[in-house]
């Protein structure tokens, strides 16, 4: 099998592969999908070190990190849809309203 | 064996990522990420984390992107990113970032994991992390509810037509 290593490095390749997403998209619907990748990656990384380690504690946390991202895509979905219908268009370069 | 399935599903996990982020229609990358956790589940097992493989498609690839793929037919979007992107310099400085974190990320890893003792042997398998979820991690395993329960109020709350 594979050495630990390179779980930790495709971890960080799709980390990095979702930051850019999160940059480079205008859409918050593809943002978010990235956020989701993200979050994917550092679950990864999770399991990997728990297996490096020997102890089944990094499952765990995985555990709780996927039940937060449901709740957060619930809710993020849940705002994105009321911008939607407030404004019409869904572009993130349009909601600058708390930007100083 | 094991490293060439490793290389084979690393890169479908990748070129699936990086279909997510260039891909215009939203419904395509919504797809392109169900395969991403798809090949990530498949890791999880590689890893005997079955519990976690079996969550991880439950969870995300179903319910998650299920709510994703609502949530774009619904909104029906892609419309905005068609025209020319008044922003343009700054999203292209996305890729030096994005090759910076990378490299830093990368650099870590290869100090981190450099030497280091051979793993114990692996707690594998559902019962070990059934143990932990129902010992040492019964109170945030509780919260965690609360925590659910709470979006969904508050997930109501957002989407209801306001009818006053």
């Amino acid at each position: 099998m594979a050495p630990e290593s390179w779980y930790l490095a495709l971890s960080a390749v799709l980390f990095a592969i979702g930051v850019v997403g999160v940059i480079v998209r205008r859409d918050p619907l593809i943002i978010f999908m990235s956020i989701e990748l993200m979050l994917n990656a550092a679950n990864l990384a999770f399991v990997a070190f728990g297996h490096r380690l020997g102890s089944a504690d990094g499952q765990a946390i995985v555990f709780f990190v996927m039940a937060v991202a449901a709740a957060e895509v619930a809710v993020g979905l849940a705002i994105i849809v009321a911008i939607f219908r407030l404004r019409r268009r869904l572009s993130v370069d349009d909601l600058s309203l708390m930007r100083w | 064996m094991g490293r060439v399935a490793f290389v084979l599903i690393a890169g479908i996990a990748v070129g699936s990522a990086l279909g997510l982020v260039l891909k215009r229609n939203p419904i395509h990358a919504a797809l392109f990420l169900v395969v991403n956790l798809g090949s990530v589940a498949v890791l999880y097992l590689t890893l005997g984390a079955q519990f976690l493989a079996v969550a991880q498609v439950a969870v995300y690839a179903g319910a998650i992107m299920v709510l994703f793929l609502f949530a774009i037919f619904v909104l029906i979007p892609g419309k905005e990113e068609t025209g020319p992107d008044p922003r343009r310099a700054y999203r292209i400085m996305a890729l030096p970032v994005g090759a910076l974190l990378l490299l830093l990320l990368g650099f870590v890893v290869a100090v981190g994991t450099r030497g280091g003792a051979p793993a114990p042997a692996a707690p594998d398998g559902v019962e070990a992390i059934a143990r932990l979820l129902f010992t040492d991690y019964l109170l945030p395993f509780e919260v965690t509810s609360v925590l659910l329960l709470a979006a969904m109020v508050g997930v109501l709350l957002l989407a209801r037509r306001r009818t006053d």
